[in-house]
């Protein structure tokens, strides 16, 4: 257990590392990083004094380990177009993000997780089909053009919920339920194979032989086993929800980071559109370590075996 | 769904087809210029018909014919896409491939990069490589390409790694073939299948990325129409022109919709063990 521990912390660490030295050439891609993070109409001297103030004109290695070094310190820098720390414009902008993408979870949870199990334990019903054609249109949704329906539809149409912003309970509705789509088709299909896999087991026939309802089995034997895999992609679709944000929140004017990360790009804010992918990126190199941590924790096949 | 070419299926390819038809005839279809601009002309809904002639499906803020505009759009979304996987696939494969065959470092180091690749979401990673390059057509198909090779990668390493121990391979690399000979004339045909299961879905995902950016401003610029971007334009009008949001969503909708179904009938063809599942 502990190796297996070790092991996945290894991985993660790895792979954090991997991802600050992508980004850290990403950013370099334009050839001069300095002109990415000055202010527009900022003239040749004040270009090359604030090259050399920030250390662009080192040569990259060193570049790149005073990069690192500052990320340890948890330094992330300045925005020189907003003239403040760039950790405080992302951070008051996460927890918007946080309510969205828990929203969407809880769209995605509530009616993915009923639909696999209906969808597995009504096999080859009508009732089925209806729901894999649901599934199948929640997975091809765009959600920039789902979220503009809503819109229509709910906002300007009907009038019941607020077309943009964020300033009530009720603004949290039409955007968790774009961005929520297609992680509720993901968790359909991933119930209800994982529901099928638990079905055809030979401890489910002795339950039925012993006089158990299909019901009864169902909610007592196999929901317990069938929530090891569900677990796990939980977990990995909380980073694809933070990343599916950046349009979502474009879409309907929700101030979290995807937004922020939108309207810094046009302000050519680049150290705050950095922040923001890093931010998702290690967040989401974290939920997946957890996820694995948590399958051994459920699985003991997984702690015990490889 | 099955294997065999049942009506649905055929149904889905003619489907398919028409697309590509009207992307490659958009300039013989479009009954207009999409880029000719007319301030009298602006939001005319659907079903317009002036002097000019009709707007089927009305006109766009700058007066421009939105059916036209749609027509060249699937141009912008299937070229994009179909390039960006040919990329990938071409970058993930040849990668996969060689860490499947000579295993040890080079496997070690391939496939941790992909661990990394993977582990950043991808539309951000695309997001902050165009904010950085610029977007355009070009930067979208290299952006897109180069960050979505992993996936290629892992099913390719793991088919290779399979492959690579069979008595035929064996028997080719005795009877002297070099190994760049194996891997393309033996490994390769055996591993297409699969591959070529990720690429559709890839393909339908790349779709999606195009329409995404262009959305944020960050693929395909104005005035070329793609979908994204005109509803990124019809989002500012869409109490007052639906259509300028609702006609460019619906092909992408429906596009996505056949590229996922074409994606899912081609696993249980090239797997008929996924057909149970």
């Amino acid at each position: 257990m502990l190796r297996h521990i070790a092991g996945r912390v290894g991985q993660a660490i790895v792979a954090t590392f991997g991802v600050l030295t992508m980004v850290f050439f990403v950013m370099r891609l334009s050839g001069d990083p300095t002109l990415l993070l000055v202010p527009e109409g900022a003239t040749a001297e004040q270009i090359a004094a604030l090259r050399h103030q920030l250390g662009f004109d080192r040569p990259l290695v060193v570049q790149y380990g005073a990069y690192l070094a500052d990320l340890a310190r948890l330094d992330l820098g300045e925005s020189l177009v907003q003239r403040a720390p760039v950790a405080g414009i992302v951070g008051e902008r996460i927890p918007y993000t946080m309510a969205l993408a828990a929203g969407s979870l809880v769209v995605a949870l509530g009616i993915g997780i009923p639909a696999g199990i209906a969808m597995a334990v009504w096999r080859g019903s009508v009732l089925e089909r209806a729901l894999a054609a649901f599934v199948l249109t929640g997975q091809s949704l765009p959600t920039f053009w789902s979220g503009i329906l809503l819109i229509l539809l709910f906002g300007v149409n009907l009038g019941w919920l607020p077309t943009s912003g964020a300033d009530s309970l009720g603004s949290l509705v039409m955007p968790s339920v774009a961005l929520g789509a297609l992680t509720m088709s993901t968790f359909a299909r991933m119930t209800r194979i994982a529901v099928l896999d638990e079905l055809s087991r030979d401890y489910v026939a002795a339950a039925r032989a012993r006089g158990l309802s299909l019901a009864a089995a169902v909610g007592r034997h196999v929901l317990r086993n069938a929530a090891i895999p569900v677990v796990t992609v939980t977990a990995l679709e909380v980073g694809n929800l933070l990343a599916g944000a950046v349009i979502v929140e474009t879409v309907f004017a929700w101030p979290g980071i995807g937004q922020l990360a939108i309207q810094s790009i046009a302000a050519r804010d680049f150290l705050v559109v950095q922040t923001v992918v890093l931010f998702v990126s290690v967040v989401y190199v974290g939920t997946n370590l957890l996820a694995d941590l948590a399958y051994a924790a459920i699985d003991p096949r997984i702690r015990m075996g490889a | 769904m099955s294997g065999r070419i049942t009506p649905g299926v055929a149904l889905l390819l003619a489907l398919l087809a028409a697309f590509v038809v009207a992307a490659v005839a958009a300039p013989i279809l479009a009954p207009f210029d999409p880029l000719r601009q007319s301030l009298l002309l602006r939001l005319r809904p659907p079903g317009t018909t002036l002097a000019a002639g009709t707007f089927l499906l009305g006109t766009d803020d700058l007066g421009r014919d939105l059916l036209s505009r749609v027509l060249y759009g699937a141009r912008a979304s299937l070229a994009v896409a179909a390039l960006s996987v040919s990329v990938s696939l071409l970058v993930g494969t040849l990668l996969g491939l060689l860490a499947g065959w000579f295993r040890g470092w080079p496997a070690i180091l391939i496939m941790r990069l992909v661990d990394t690749m993977l582990s950043i979401p991808a539309i951000l990673l695309a997001v902050l490589t165009v904010a950085v390059l610029g977007p355009g057509f070009l930067n979208l198909v290299l952006v897109l390409g180069l960050t979505r090779w992993p996936r290629y990668t892992r099913v390719a390493y793991a088919q290779t790694l399979q492959v690579a121990n069979l008595p035929y391979i064996r028997a080719a690399e005795m009877a002297g073939s070099s190994a760049l000979r194996i891997l393309l004339r033996h490994v390769l045909p055996n591993i297409a299948g699969p591959l070529m299961v990720v690429a559709t879905t890839e393909f339908g995902l790349m779709i999606l990325f195009e329409a995404g950016l262009s959305f944020l401003g960050l693929g395909i610029q104005p005035p070329f129409p793609s979908w994204g971007s005109i509803m990124s334009a019809g989002r500012q009008y869409v109490a007052r022109a639906w259509w300028l949001t609702v006609f460019p969503g619906a092909c992408l909708f429906v596009l996505v919709l056949c590229v996922n179904l074409f994606g899912d009938w081609l696993r249980d063809r090239v797997d008929p063990r996924s057909q149970s599942r």
